[in-house]
Order: structure tokens, then C-alpha cells, then sequence
């Protein structure tokens, strides 16, 4: 019964259950109506109604994200497809493995502008890894799986199957997953063993080294994660992370330097600016983690793990590039470490350590404490405290929140932290949230949130109680889209242009409206008991943490600024930033 | 950090495709989306049982943002292969042009006997005017065009660069 005749719409669910698939979020609509019609005849595959279809992208992404699966949805033709795009481009900064399946209008309507008609092969072509349109209901089966395969193999992403509506109604024949994969990619999964060879000399070597991991160490899976552990064990080295890699290495590990970057910790971008030896394993050097490139580590030798071989070279020059996927290529370094039985130069080590510690007592991270108004960083240390023994997931919307939530809550686990990380995408938390309360059903999530930002999706909280996922937003709310405020009195005179949020809804009766939990904190005496109640919740929670209002994120490289001239604190003298450091993003 | 004062140089890429819709797009949005130069490019199917066409690309950049062409190329997923003939040479480049002249007397006659001088093929004629079809390295068939300007030039049609390594090595 491998090979059967069936209808288009029954083979879409026929080959996502044959995937291992079991959530898939959409929408229905004209042009996917057969295949919400095989859907209701099955109860193998569970359907998300979401609000929106960006919604359906986020969620899954956040499913994917948390799983370590690839996230699906359906939506349909036109403005089903077109509301896809942001999280599409999401997916394909960040590197997550989606398949999204958009309906179309009838082949021979193609071209004529039909109701609901747009190109969306065209229109989706820049932001998806590889997309299709399948005119032909008996290469349909062979496009989905192969749209799994690609998702998933090499630098995941996203990948667009559009089905116009006639070829869902056909009969045509179905096969099965086994043995398809596209005849021209095979991503290289194995490093190069003389190069991996070079990179243990390299490591052997090294007086000031770093390990610097990103999220190809997450996407590449739990194993990947245990051997960046057992390198950083073995060679002792310090180990900072992007934004997306955090998670990977424990945050509780005293190796561990924090984040780097524009707001990483001083340590991290110190240890950046002064290593002879940079090992990158599974991250891209973004331009939120190098600062000014041509001031970026400028006395380190480059080691570069990535499996994408466009990633290597791209913005900066290494030394030695390795294509592989970093969890194979972690294990052969590991390999031949042992095998050469090959030691660290201990004593160089020791005095790098030394010099470390003197960056970690500045102690970047350190505010002006109050105990009349809820500082933003104070109500994150107790969010993380109260959650810690929960092993909770964290997904964040985009600005000052999500920095802040970066450097004050401490993962110690992969595919626990769930951020818009290339994109930047406001209104990517709260259905990313729901999407890893499906893969995770028992697990506490929670979505930190700004208020602007919140209501960028604020109606995928209808989803969330309608399938009863007890997702709780914890709202920084300091009623300005607090990380353009930062911008405009950093670089632009303090003129505020647009960016106090007016009128904005009471967050309270706005979950209540929704039939879901609303909370509200103003004062930091009460901030622990509502915290401990928002988490023995059974509802979904809004929490309303009104918090100070002209808060700024620190420390920060400002733009055009290298890694060694970060500002600490808002105490320090204003930094005069250069016309080209104002043209930076 | 890559230096902006690196040489530029001119590269002839070649490109395996699988023939499928949309596959010429995907290759021409790389290089709009990312901001690298055509100069030229050509394709054809060049295997029906395989589906498979080959892409020429002559580009132009530093030797990093050529590295970069490649390796973005060679990721897309419908891609076989790619080969920079540039480096990989030698190789052989010819391009196709026709070209239509007008006009009478002592001009015409001049256009004819340069054209013979190009061997170019004339493969339309009329009382007042020629269409010649030259076959040659870009740099000829622009010489022979500079040369038809002051003849009566009126119309140019080019292929672009179709190329191939020298020597018994397939790609």
C-alpha cells in the first residue's frame, strides 16, 4: 500500500503524516478548501486555528524551534500567502526548517489575475530557502517530501509548496517519503578531516583564546550542544554565544561569559577584542556581534565551523573555514584531540583567566536598584529566579525586553530560548510561544514581552484560549517602543519622533476580553507574589509589569563603535557617534 | 574585515541547473537581491533527458565577492554544479552577435569588405541594406560593432558569452 490513487488534498495529508508531522497551524480559505475537507475526515494530524496567518508562520517557527522538528502550516491563496511573508524571511534569517503550504488558484486561472491570485513562488523566492509551484497532482507527493528534506537538511529553512485548487481536487498517485531527496542538494554534513586536524593545532596553540557559539550549535541538535560542552571541558577555553546560540552552553557553567554583541556583556566583548584565537562554531558573524568590522577582533586568528559554505568569508576573513554540519565536526575535533592527546597552553590559560576575572568585576550587568518603581532588568531577575527549577521556555518579542531577557535570564539548556534574531520581528513571541506550548504541552512558557510589540499579534491570544495553552506574557511595559527611545536620545538629540506609545490599551481587560488572565504590577514589593501566581496559572496570563519608563539597555557597542569601546551605564559621558556609525541599522 | 580597495576583476561563470520553473529567476534574484554585477548571461537547456541547462554568467568583482557568487549560487537547491572558467581555465568564450546596417554607396561597400575581414556571415541582404552574423571572443564583436557605427549601424543583437574549458576535461 505504498503507492496509492488519491486525491491532491488527501495526498497533502497523507504525506505529512507520512513526515512524522502532528500539528500543523493554518487557516482556511477559497483555495484550500479540499484539503481543509481531507482534513476533517482524519484525526491524525491536529490543525492550530491561528488568528493570522503571520501567526501560523511564528507559531511555527516556535514549534520547530522548541522540537527540533520542522514547524508546517496551511494557509491559502493571496493575502493567506502574502501575511506569511514576514515569518518566512523570520525563518530564513534565523535558520529554522518550516514547510508552508499556501493554496493557489486554479492552473488555468493562473496568469488572469483571479480573486485571491497572487505570484507566490514569485513573491516568496528571496525569503524562502526553495519554494514550488506544483501544476501536476502526480509530482505533488515527490514536491512535499522533498520540501521536507530541504527544510531540514543543511542550513534549515523555510520552504513555500504552492498548490493551486485543481490539483487538490485530481486523483493522482501518491509515494511515499522513502529515498526522495532533490538530485542536486546534498549538503556536506562531515568537516574536512585535515582541516579539523589544522583547527586542534590551532586550539593547541592558542595563549587567548574564545569560543564563540551560535545557533547552528541548537540546530544541529542536543548532541551538538553535549560537545560543545565536552571541548569547553576539555580545553578549559572561555565561551560566549549570539543571541540565537544561547541555551547551548549552561549559563550556570563557569566558563560561561554571557552573551556578545551590541549588548553582550563587557567580558564577552573584552575577551572578543583581545583573543589570539576565535573558534566559531555554527554562528555567522552578524554585524549585531562584530561591531565595526574593520575594529573586530583584531589580533585573533578565525576558526569557522558553519555548514552553509556561503557563511564562511562572508563578512570577515577566517583563518581556517570548516563546511559541516558543527555537531560532526565537533565530535571529530574531540577525536582528534584525544587521539594526538594534545594539551592547552595551561599556563597562558591561567593568566588569560586572570585577566577574565578583572573584565567580569567590572560587572557590566549591574543597575541602579529602586524600591519605589519596577526597573525592567530587576522584574527579568525575578521572573528567572521564581522559574528557574521550571526549566521554562522563553520566547521575546524585538527591543529592550529582548536584550534585557537575553543578559538576565540564564539558559542551561538548547531549544529553551526562542527570539527574532536576524529578522527582529515584533510580534514574533506570542505565537512562537504557542507554537512551543503544542510541541511542549507540560511545560511553563512564557512570552517576554514589550507593550508595542505585544500588539503586533495580541489576537493569536484568542488562539491560545481557545486550545486552553497556558502561555503567560510577561509585558515590560514603559509605554515607549523602548529601543527606538534608546536610539533617538543616543543619536538623534532626544527628539522622541513617534515613539511613545499612546493610548494604550488596558492590558487587564484587554486578556479579560479575551477570556484569558490579566495582571497588573506597578510596585517591586508586589512583583514576586503575582509572578509566582501568573506561573499557577492554568489560563493563558497577560502580566501588565509597569516598569520605569526611561530605562536604557547597557552595556552596548554603540554604532560604528569596536567591541573594546562599549558603554557600560548611563552614567558614563555620552559617546559621540560618527556620521557612519548614525548610517548603521 | 574585506578591503574595498581589493582589484576587480572579470569572471566567467558557468552553472548546471536542473531545468525546472523558475530556475533562471532564482539565479538572476541572487544576483539583483545580493548586489553583484552581470554583464552578461546565457542559457539553454543543454540535456533534455536530464532537464538539465547551463547558466554562463560573466560577472565582475573582488576575488571575495566572487568567492561569495559562487558559494551562494551553489546553494540554491536546484543547482548541479558550479565552475568559475576563470579560474578553473583555460576556456574558450565565444559570443554571437547580428548585426544590421543601412545605407548605399561607398559606406556599403566598406561594411561588406570589413565584414568579410571579421568573417562574419551576411545572412540577410537588400538593395539598402545587411544583416551580418559574427561569431567571436566579446571583445571582437565589439570591435566590429565600433567599426559598423560610422557604416550605417542601425540594430545589434548579442547572445551573451557561451563557454567551455579547453582540453579533454568534461565539466
Amino acid at each position: 500500500m505504498a503507492d496509492m490513487d488519491m486525491t491532491g488534498a488527501e495526498m497533502v495529508i497523507r504525506a505529512l503524516v507520512d513526515q512524522g508531522v502532528e500539528v500543523l497551524f493554518g487557516y482556511p480559505g477559497g483555495a484550500v478548501l479540499p484539503i481543509y475537507d481531507a482534513l476533517f475526515n482524519q484525526d491524525k494530524l491536529r490543525h492550530i486555528l491561528v488568528r493570522h496567518e503571520q501567526g501560523a508562520a511564528h507559531a511555527a517557527e516556535g514549534y520547530a524551534r522548541s522540537s527540533g522538528k520542522p514547524g508546517v502550516l496551511l494557509v491559502t491563496s493571496g493575502p493567506g500567502a502574502t501575511n506569511t511573508i514576514t515569518g518566512l524571511t523570520d525563518a530564513l534569517m534565523d535558520s529554522i526548517p518550516l514547510v508552508c503550504l499556501t493554496g493557489q488558484v486554479a492552473t488555468h486561472l493562473i496568469g488572469t489575475d483571479a480573486f485571491q491570485e497572487c505570484d507566490t513562488v514569485g513573491i516568496t523566492r528571496s525569503c524562502t530557502k526553495h519554494n514550488v509551484l506544483v501544476k501536476d497532482v502526480n509530482d505533488l507527493a515527490q514536491a512535499l517530501h522533498e520540501a521536507f528534506y530541504v527544510a531540514t537538511h543543511g542550513r534549515p529553512g523555510p520552504v513555500v509548496v504552492d498548490i493551486p485548487k485543481d490539483v487538490q481536487f485530481q486523483i493522482g498517485r501518491y509515494v511515499g517519503p522513502a529515498n526522495i531527496a532533490p538530485r542536486s542538494y546534498r549538503p556536506q554534513v562531515k568537516g574536512d578531516l585535515g582541516r579539523i586536524q589544522q583547527a586542534a593545532e590551532m586550539i593547541r596553540d592558542a595563549k587567548r583564546p574564545v569560543i564563540y557559539s551560535g545557533g547552528g550549535v541548537i540546530n544541529s541538535g542536543p548532541a551538538a550542544s553535549q560537545l560543545l560542552r565536552d571541548l569547553a571541558r576539555l580545553t578549559g577555553f572561555p565561551v560566549t554565544s549570539t543571541l540565537m546560540g544561547l541555551g547551548a552552553f549552561p549559563a550556570s557553567d563557569s566558563n560561561w561569559l554571557g552573551m556578545l554583541g551590541m549588548h553582550g556583556t563587557y567580558e564577552a566583548n573584552m575577551v572578543m577584542h583581545e583573543a589570539d584565537l576565535i573558534l566559531n562554531i555554527g554562528a555567522r558573524f552578524d554585524d549585531r556581534v562584530t561591531g565595526r568590522l574593520d575594529l573586530f577582533a583584531p589580533h585573533a586568528k578565525k576558526i569557522h565551523i558553519d555548514i552553509d559554505p556561503s557563511s564562511i568569508n562572508k563578512t570577515v576573513r577566517v583563518d581556517l573555514g570548516i563546511v559541516g554540519d558543527v555537531g560532526h565536526v565537533l565530535e571529530d575535533l574531540i577525536k582528534v584531540w584525544k587521539a594526538k592527546q594534545y594539551r592547552t597552553q595551561t599556563k597562558d590559560l591561567e593568566s588569560w583567566w586572570a585577566q577574565i576575572d578583572q573584565w567580569r568585576g567590572r560587572e557590566c550587568l549591574r543597575y541602579r536598584a529602586s524600591d519605589t518603581i519596577i526597573k525592567p532588568q530587576y522584574a527579568l531577575q525575578r521572573l528567572f529566579e521564581l522559574t528557574r527549577d521550571r526549566d521554562a521556555v522563553i520566547t521575546t518579542e524585538v527591543g529592550q525586553h529582548q536584550m534585557w531577557a537575553a543578559q538576565y535570564l540564564g539558559f542551561e539548556k538548547p531549544n529553551r530560548w526562542l527570539t527574532s534574531g536576524g529578522l527582529g520581528t515584533m510580534g514574533y513571541g506570542l505565537p512562537a510561544a504557542i507554537g512551543a506550548q503544542l510541541a511542549h504541552p507540560g511545560k511553563l512558557v512564557i512570552d517576554v514581552a514589550g507593550e508595542a510589540s505585544i500588539l503586533m499579534n495580541i489576537q493569536e491570544l484568542s488562539t491560545a484560549v481557545q486550545y486552553r495553552l497556558p502561555v503567560k506574557v510577561f509585558i515590560l511595559n514603559n509605554q515607549y517602543m523602548g529601543m527606538v527611545r534608546q536610539w533617538q536620545e543616543l543619536l538623534h538629540g532626544g527628539r522622541y519622533s513617534e515613539s511613545y506609545s499612546e493610548a494604550l490599551p488596558d492590558f487587564v481587560k484587554l486578556a479579560e476580553a479575551y477570556h484569558a488572565k490579566g495582571m497588573r504590577a506597578t510596585k517591586p514589593q508586589e512583583l514576586d507574589d503575582m509572578i509566582i501566581e501568573m506561573i499557577s496559572s492554568d489560563q493563558p496570563v497577560i502580566f501588565d509589569c509597569v516598569v520605569d519608563k526611561t530605562e536604557n539597555c547597557f552595556p552596548m557597542i554603540p554604532s560604528g563603535k569596536g567591541h573594546h569601546e562599549m558603554i557600560l551605564g548611563p552614567e558614563e559621558d555620552p559617546v559621540e557617534i560618527s556620521d557612519e556609525g548614525r548610517m548603521m541599522v | 574585515m574585506f578591503g574595498t580597495k581589493e582589484p576587480i576583476a572579470r569572471h566567467t561563470i558557468t552553472v548546471l541547473v536542473n531545468n525546472e520553473a523558475g530556475v533562471l529567476a532564482r539565479v538572476i534574484g541572487l544576483f539583483s537581491g545580493r548586489g553583484y554585477n552581470i554583464e552578461s548571461l546565457t542559457v539553454a537547456e543543454i540535456d533534455a533527458s536530464s532537464h538539465t541547462s547551463r547558466i554562463t554568467v560573466v560577472t565582475s568583482g573582488t576575488a571575495h565577492v566572487i568567492d561569495q557568487i559562487k558559494a551562494q549560487l551553489a546553494r540554491l537547491v536546484p543547482v548541479q554544479k558550479v565552475r568559475d572558467l576563470t579560474v578553473d581555465g583555460p576556456a574558450v568564450e565565444r559570443e554571437l552577435a547580428l548585426v544590421k546596417v543601412r545605407g548605399g554607396g561607398d559606406k556599403r561597400v566598406e561594411a561588406l569588405r570589413l565584414s568579410e575581414a571579421f568573417r562574419a556571415h551576411v545572412i540577410d541582404t537588400t538593395h539598402e541594406s545587411f544583416v551580418f552574423e559574427l561569431t567571436g571572443s566579446p571583445e571582437k564583436l565589439d570591435a566590429f560593432v565600433e567599426l559598423m557605427r560610422g557604416l550605417g549601424l542601425v540594430e545589434v543583437a548579442r547572445t551573451g558569452v557561451a563557454a567551455i574549458t579547453r582540453g579533454p576535461a568534461a565539466l
